[in-house]
């Protein structure tokens, strides 16, 4: 949009932004700081000492490294499984003209909304039947499954975009099914991919609902439960839970300043998410 | 005509997407409608009938009702400030201005934070003692009273501080400055739900103004200078123009932040667990509750069933508005 902003519009949108980043940027200040410190002196004083003691103890003690690790094995394959199978149904929808096309489409949309206490207790339920609860397996279906609804939908309005001519002349030339697949809608749909990646990736590793339904053991859980957990245990060392906080985010920060295009993307492309 | 190959047919690409999809999400769905109408207690593999009896249960308990009112006053919350605010907002940022990746991306970022980590670092921030809120209070209130006290004189900016201290006495809030490190933000039945609220705005403002930049962006420039040539400026530009071209996105928003306030669990959860006294509760929460501490699976059930039919209307507008611009 053309023309300028009031200077007193702009000041206000500052003045805003920075009181956007404060609850971050104080809790970045308080990390630094020890507890005895923050407990008589308030946040809004000057620091006696800065240490780096609170993200050392989070990370070996409260055992931050395990439950990240642990974030990763279930986020890493449950991306896998998510890509590979939405872009197989977005293909497969697409491709084909079949009667059951648009239904299942929708059927995919639909479930997508299903509000996530509707799934709560049968899911528990198959879990514990299939003998995956309290497994790494557990997540790992469940993201899988329940996350191909919206890459579905994304990744198949994508294929939509690609013209049909550019199968059929490779049909032409011999190749199959699977071929066209690998070579030709894949690497096509690669922008729609890496945007519902980057969403799912977020989506997967910031769950705490499911690992929280899911998991029971201390040693599977991953960071966002095992967070939660570490605030009964060190109840009001807030230095400590902070830093651990912090340490959680870096992941998520990390793909969204790389891919942060993708990020929004995928955002607006499909603002349905589950 | 040749019988196409097996692999070369949709089912061979849609089989186990679907199948997955079946096991784990469509079958639980509607699962969860039989259960609601069970006494299952989570464990036991025997489990009985119990007809209507959880509904019966549920439509006279008043946390159910407590829950339900929390949820709606976080649905009109939710359309009130960050709508507003993120329109506004992304408005404002779609004019060429200075640095202005630098302040989309600090109201975007908390969408990137877990749900955990937003809940600890707002119960950091309203923990009585070591939080930013209260020491804040505390130390813009000791400089109130240090300005009023040494500067006694009938200066208008000591009578207006004086006014402010009066008043802020009159409210009840504490006026001493150690006293104001003892608000309990999240202890207190009154403070907070509206404590819990800030935390969720903080989240939605930056999901909703991304919303509304992308709609701007495809909004056709011509029709927004042809305005412009006309005279439209400022306010009238913006409702009588540009609002109005916004209205799918609009929607759109209203029926996420329906659908997201009837989800709101995460933050609930984490900060107050629903207390004290309820005073919190809303329906994802108190249904975990029942399910996962009191065993009471049916009973959770229920409650499901309830939110499901609460919200199945916004969206099933939804997906006919998605069936309607595929056919359009």
């Amino acid at each position: 949009m053309k023309g300028r902003l009031h200077p007193f519009l702009v000041a206000s949108l500052w003045l805003l932004a920075l009181l956007w980043l404060l609850p971050m940027a104080g809790a970045l200040l308080v990390s630094f700081r020890t507890l005895d410190d923050l407990t008589l002196r308030g946040f809004w004083s000057w620091p006696e000492e800065i240490t780096l003691a609170n993200y050392v103890r989070a990370w070996e003690e409260a055992g931050v490294r395990r439950y990240l690790l642990n974030s990763f094995i279930i986020t890493l394959p449950s991306l896998v499984g998510v890509l590979l199978l939405s872009s197989m149904a977005a293909y497969a929808l697409v491709r084909f003209r079949f009667r059951w096309a648009f239904p299942l489409y929708l059927l995919f949309l639909a479930f997508n909304m299903v509000p996530f206490q509707m799934l709560m207790l049968p899911v528990f339920r198959l879990s514990n039947q299939l003998g995956v609860y309290d497994t790494y397996w557990a997540p790992i279906l469940f993201h899988t499954a329940f996350q191909l609804g919206f890459a579905t939908f994304v990744l198949r309005n994508f294929a939509r975009t690609i013209p049909p001519s550019l199968f059929e002349s490779a049909v032409i030339d011999g190749a199959g099914e699977w071929t066209l697949f690998r070579r030709i809608a894949w690497p096509l749909m690669l922008p729609g991919i890496a945007a519902v990646a980057t969403l799912e990736f977020t989506w997967i590793f910031n769950d705490f609902l499911w690992a929280l339904v899911l998991l029971g053991r201390d040693e599977l859980k991953p960071i966002t439960t095992g967070l939660a957990n570490l605030r009964g245990q060190y109840i009001t060392d807030w230095p400590l839970i902070v830093a651990a906080s912090l340490m959680a985010t870096v992941p998520t920060l990390l793909v969204f300043f790389g891919l942060q295009r993708y990020f929004i993307q995928g955002l607006t492309l499909g603002a349905t998410k589950g | 005509m040749r019988r196409t190959p097996w692999l070369q047919s949709p089912a061979a690409f849609l089989w186990l997407p679907l199948l997955l999809y079946t096991v784990w999400v469509i079958y639980p769905t509607f699962s969860t409608i039989l259960l609601a109408f069970s006494d299952w207690d989570g464990v036991s593999p025997q489990w009985g009938w119990v007809g209507l009896g959880n509904f019966r249960r549920l439509f006279q308990d008043p946390a159910f009702y407590q829950a339900l009112k929390n949820n709606l006053i976080w649905l009109v919350v939710f359309l009130a400030i960050p709508t507003s605010g993120g329109l506004f907002l992304a408005y404002l940022l779609n004019h060429p201005l200075p640095l202005d990746r630098f302040l989309k991306v600090s109201f975007y970022l908390p969408l990137v934070l877990s749900p955990t980590v937003i809940a600890l670092v707002w119960a950091w921030i309203y923990h009585p003692q070591q939080g930013l809120l209260n020491s804040a209070l505390a130390t813009l209130l000791a400089f109130l009273v240090w300005a009023w006290i040494y500067h006694p004189q009938q200066g208008l900016l000591n009578s207006a501080l004086a006014t402010l201290l009066a008043f802020l006495r009159s409210l009840g809030l504490p006026v001493d400055p150690e006293a104001a490190r003892s608000l309990g933000w999240l202890g207190d039945p009154k403070l907070a739900l509206g404590a819990i609220l800030a935390a969720a705005c903080w989240r939605q403002v930056g999901y909703v103004m991304i919303l509304y930049l992308a709609g701007l962006k495809t909004l056709d420039p011509e029709v927004v200078e042809a305005a412009q040539v006309d005279g439209a400026t400022g306010w009238i530009l913006f409702w009588r123009v540009i609002f109005p071209l916004l209205m799918p996105i609009t929607t759109l928003i209203v029926v996420i932040s329906t659908v997201d306030s009837f989800r709101s669990f995460d933050l609930v959860y984490i900060l107050t667990r629903g207390g004290p006294f309820h005073s919190t509760e809303v329906l994802a929460n108190y249904m975990y509750l029942a399910a996962f501490h009191d065993y009471q699976m049916g009973y959770a059930a229920a409650i499901a069933v309830v939110l499901m039919a609460i919200t199945i209307v916004p969206i099933a507008f939804f997906l006919r508005y998605t069936v309607r611009r595929e056919e359009g």
